[in-house]
């Protein structure tokens, strides 16, 4: 049961200031409670919340590797339901442990009908090794693996489609949230919870060091990569979309130009066919999910 | 009661008795017919557990890990190609201290592909952390399981075991055991209690990191649980026998070892040949004895420096081979009688990949080793080199 007044993630941790990944392990526990078990999958979360012998965690907490926290919670799940518990597994795994090297154990997981919720905190990169493209890194951003350079513009790829992968599996409820919304997310993670099965939410948890701004800027930047349509908010039940967070969209260029990974598209000459090709990827985005407000005509 | 019946299928018999919560196993030859046989008993309502059909033996050994820390009692079985994907949760399940079992059914490992026996599986999981077991016929890798659960269960020790025994050879023969009662079985094996769980009542992180101050210690502590281990399975192997007749107190076994000028050291199902070669070597009045290895984690360095130092000489058998060095067991031993002064010890790789190893394998070894040859692989194929 949510426990909106708990602070389950103490303070203290070794987050940078304005950690996305932070703020989103903070809000998650308190939508969560205290009934609840969470699994992580090492990264940047793992390492920053538990240098043993400290925690900041006030639920019960495993890590086990990179690309397992599925399988695990699949054991947990198993376990509880052998000893008739009734606590929740909750996962807490970064984009690359859930996009990239954990998708056979995702996978499996979520095939069995698993009754748990895994949460990705989705910064876009490998931040605790040090800013190296994912999956979930976006078309064009620069990062250690995908630098920009003469002759090139950063990462090839667009973003992998997580959510429809896992909403293929027949999860019953699939969502995406963003930490600069947190009583949405808190629902979100909410109705997942008490959703039976294996439950999916995507947070998008801007990182100040790896998308390179001001840590104060963290919340402001994850409303930009909304309002401009390079993230989307909704929710899937068995499949279908059915709650998209509508915006009066701004040019994707307000966002991009917030964050050093995308700097080479402005400097030292601004790439007209790029921008022009991630605008594409928001308009198409605002058609799939319809999140275009229509202002009325004057 | 006394069963003519396979080894894989005495070996479910014997995880079924143990009561496990939760199994997690993916099929892998020569392991499968023990998840088979498993799958039946919870699927006929003989075992009441939590059947996790994985993904992968990845995810096998990790839901082992989670259903561990929440604290029940977890089974899993593998080999070969298995065992090597398991390898780094190997690692974590035991620095984690979580007390699963799991069955080897003994493989080689590729390239090439070979379903067949050897050691090397297991051998190369050496440095894990976990217990090993290995058997010389199916009902010590039936009773094993139950003083593998009762070991690693111990708060002392709290460490994850193997129970090896060769794929084929074993897995697949039929032999006649002895099953213990479900009573018998209780009564030996308690419910798991575990040290430290998963609970929201009393919340505790697991699995955390460990910066260069506090790293050395935990190893130091859980190769101060494995040394530990050598009593704890001795008076768990000791109450085994009081209660059903089968002793398996000692880490190490002797066969007509005491007045053994040669002796051979070996692990599994190779003993039983082993012995019936010293047998008839002995009615030819060569004096060779065995020593078989039961445990091999922790490794039993003293007992066996204890029961060979009166021998001449050491043939050391191995189903198994650290490639650009020898056999692991030849190193070991070796080890152990490292400072003992006129005992010769040679090491010989045989067997790997199924070659059988033959009664006359075994008198041809000790010819070689009175000759002072060793420290090589026997039986290769020249014609095919």
């Amino acid at each position: 049961m949510a426990c909106k007044t708990c602070e389950l993630f103490d303070s203290g941790h070794r987050a940078c200031g304005g950690c996305g990944a932070a703020l989103a392990a903070r809000l998650v526990t308190k939508a969560a409670g205290t009934e609840t078990i969470v699994v992580s999958s090492t990264g940047c979360m793992e390492v920053f919340s538990t240098p043993y012998p400290e925690t900041a965690w006030k639920v019960p907490w495993i890590h086990s590797l990179f690309e397992n926290a599925a399988a695990v919670a699949s054991g947990i799940e198993a376990s509880l339901k052998k000893q008739g518990r009734k606590e929740k597994v909750v996962i807490m795994a970064g984009d690359g442990a859930t996009f990239d090297i954990g998708m056979v154990c995702i996978s499996g997981a979520f095939e069995r009908g698993h009754d748990f919720t895994y949460i990705c905190y989705d910064n876009e990169a490998y931040m605790n090794t040090g800013i190296q493209r994912s999956g979930a890194t976006p078309y064009d951003a620069s990062t250690t693996t995908s630098p920009a350079g003469s002759c090139s513009f950063g990462n090839k790829r667009p973003k992998k489609d997580m959510p429809q992968i896992l909403a293929a599996h027949g999860a019953p409820y699939v969502a995406t949230a963003s930490i600069a919304y947190p009583a949405d997310l808190m629902q979100k993670v909410e109705k997942a919870i008490n959703t039976k099965g294996p439950c999916y939410v995507q947070v998008h948890a801007p990182c100040c060091t790896g998308w390179g701004f001001e840590g104060e800027q963290t919340i402001a930047i994850s409303k930009l990569a909304i309002e401009t349509g390079l993230w989307v908010n909704y929710e899937m039940v068995d499949g279908t979309v059915t709650k998209v967070k509508k915006v009066v969209r701004k040019p994707v260029e307000e966002y991009l130009k917030t964050q050093k990974r995308f700097r080479h598209l402005f400097k030292p000459k601004r790439q007209d066919a790029e921008i022009a090709a991630i605008q594409t990827i928001a308009d198409r985005n605002a058609v799939k999910y319809g999140i275009d407000i229509q202002l009325k005509k004057e | 009661m006394m069963q003519m019946t396979e080894g894989s299928h005495a070996v479910a018999e014997a995880v079924r008795l143990c009561r496990p919560q939760v199994i997690s196993a993916y099929p892998i030859t020569p392991q499968t017919h023990i998840v088979e046989a498993l799958a039946d008993f919870v699927a006929n309502c003989k075992l009441d557990a939590e059947y996790i059909t994985v993904d992968s033996e990845l995810s096998a050994l990790s839901a082992c890990v989670g259903a561990s820390a929440a604290g029940s009692r977890t089974y899993s079985a593998t080999t070969s190609q298995g065992l090597a994907l398991m390898n780094e949760v190997c690692f974590n399940a035991a620095g984690m201290r979580l007390p699963i079992v799991m069955s080897i059914a003994n493989r080689a490992m590729g390239a090439p592909l070979s379903i067949w026996n050897d050691m090397q599986d297991s051998i190369s999981m050496r440095d894990a952390g976990w217990l090993q077991f290995y058997s010389e016929d199916n009902q010590e890798a039936t009773d094993l399981h139950f003083i593998a659960y009762k070991v690693a269960e111990d708060h002392s020790i709290q460490l994850p075991a193997l129970v090896c025994f060769d794929g084929f050879i074993l897995s697949h023969t039929y032999e006649p055991v002895d099953i213990l009662s479900q009573d018998d079985a209780d009564r030996y094996l308690p419910k798991f209690a575990p040290a430290e769980r998963l609970d929201a009542a009393d919340p505790i992180s697991f699995g955390m990191y460990a910066t260069p101050e506090y790293y050395l210690e935990f190893r130091y502590e859980m190769d101060r649980a494995q040394k530990r281990a050598k009593e704890v399975i001795a008076k768990a192997g000791k109450e085994f026998g009081t209660l059903f007749g089968r002793d398996y107190s000692a880490l190490i076994e002797g066969y007509k070892i005491e007045d053994a000028e040669t002796a051979i050291v070996a692990m599994g199902s190779i003993c039983g040949t082993v012995k019936d070669a010293i047998d008839e070597m002995r009615a030819d009045g060569k004096k060779v004895g065995l020593v078989k290895i039961r445990v091999f984690r922790p490794f039993p360095t003293e007992e066996i420096a204890k029961m060979l130092a009166h021998v001449k000489r050491v043939a050391v058998l191995d189903k198994n081979i650290s490639l650009g060095s020898k056999g692991a067991t030849a190193l070991e031993v070796r080890d152990a009688l490292y400072g003992t002064d006129g005992v010769s010890v040679k090491g010989y790789v045989l067997g790997l990949g199924g070659r059988d190893v033959r009664k006359r394998d075994i008198k041809a070894i000790v010819s070689l080793c009175e000759k002072g040859v060793g420290d090589q692989f026997y039986g290769l194929r020249q014609e095919v080199l």
